[in-house]
């Protein structure tokens, strides 16, 4: 990965609108977060192959960056987002890592299914 | 003959807190058969400086994984494919016939896995509460001694001393390697520890955290 180039993923975002595409969306403080005092409590919410198609996908910020998916129904919002790539496989990884290098939130996109 | 069955879900966790206790095994000619539940799909460490992606992890954990077991001289490795953070939700009964299938194989003498409820990680107690409920199905006389390692701040308040402290100072080379194996996850640890062991403050401390490992049997 490397650092987020606004422009190329808004292109990413632009080229897959209006499609069906696979969603993993994660963050996380990590399962040990509570142990070692670094936060009142381990939080961690994802979405493995959510199916989902947006009419209007945008990254926003300076960076970190924030990306947020308007659908029909509803939206897909991240925030905290630092690195990226498109992978070997054509499908869009971006994350957003701490100071320590550890992954907070994960929001990737691709138009077959992840595998599990 | 004795036989070792290890059951954590997921990779490192047979290295962090136990690799001595296990190197100190296959040593001595006991064989160590580990089952590993997960590729620790959702770690949060990705290496430092990160190297990982969140779609490349399961596959470098893996290699992480398999690394550490020929480093620990672990030469029967079972991977379960289950996923991470998920193994609190599978069907305990189900988990429970994998592993006792395996115990009845086997025959171990003992069982190292987690203390049920002493895990902090969800994964942890999931999968050492099959783990117990596989050893409960054996009749008394079969059962395997179970070490459970508990990683909880409250341990010894709620389980007394460790029953099992093992020095594990002469295999402690091989240990480090295990752990830096796991390179993915290890590695801002391991900055962190040849640090401390520069500080004299700090050093008998964290010698002593890596030479001895501590377990409560768990009573079946
Ligand atoms: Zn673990």
């Amino acid at each position: 990965m490397e650092a987020i180039q606004r422009e190329a993923i808004q292109t990413v975002l632009d080229k897959w609108q209006g499609q069906p595409l696979y969603l993993h969306l994660e963050t996380t403080n990590g399962a040990y977060a509570a142990l070692r005092s670094e936060s009142p409590m381990a939080v961690c919410a994802y979405i493995r192959n959510g199916k989902i198609r947006y009419e209007r996908g945008t990254i926003a910020g300076t960076g970190p960056y924030r990306i947020g998916l308007k659908m029909e129904d509803g939206w897909v919002y991240a925030e905290g987002l630092t690195d990226w790539e498109m992978d070997s496989q054509g499908r869009l990884l971006v994350a957003g890592h701490d100071s320590e290098g550890r992954l907070a939130i994960a929001f990737e996109l691709s138009e077959t299914p992840f595998p599990m | 003959m004795e036989h070792v069955l290890a059951v954590f879900p997921h990779p490192d966790d047979e290295t962090f807190g136990k690799a001595g206790t296990i190197a100190l095994y296959t040593k001595a000619g006991i064989p160590v058969t580990l089952i590993c539940g997960t590729l620790g799909q959702l770690g949060r460490n990705m290496g430092k400086p990160f190297f990982a992606t969140r779609e490349t992890l399961p596959t470098i954990r893996e290699k992480e994984l398999r690394d550490a077991c020929a480093i620990l001289g672990i030469k029967d490795l079972r991977l379960l494919g289950l996923r991470d953070k998920t193994v609190e939700f599978e069907d305990p009964e189900a988990l429970a016939d994998r592993i006792e299938t395996v115990l009845r194989e086997l025959s171990p003498s003992v069982v190292m896995t987690y203390y049920p409820e002493h895990g902090v990680h969800p994964d942890h107690d999931g999968l050492s509460r099959a783990t117990v409920h596989a050893v409960k199905r054996l009749p008394q006389a079969q059962r395997p001694v179970i070490y459970g390692s508990a990683v909880t701040k409250n341990a010894v308040e709620a389980l007394g001393s460790p029953d099992i402290v093992n020095d594990v100072s002469e295999v402690l080379e091989i240990k480090l390697a295990a752990m830096r194996a796991h390179r993915s996850q290890s590695e801002a640890m391991m900055e962190k520890i040849e640090r401390d062991l520069q500080d004299p403050k700090k050093k008998e401390k964290v010698e002593q955290t890596l030479k001895m490992e501590r377990f409560w049997i768990y009573r079946t």
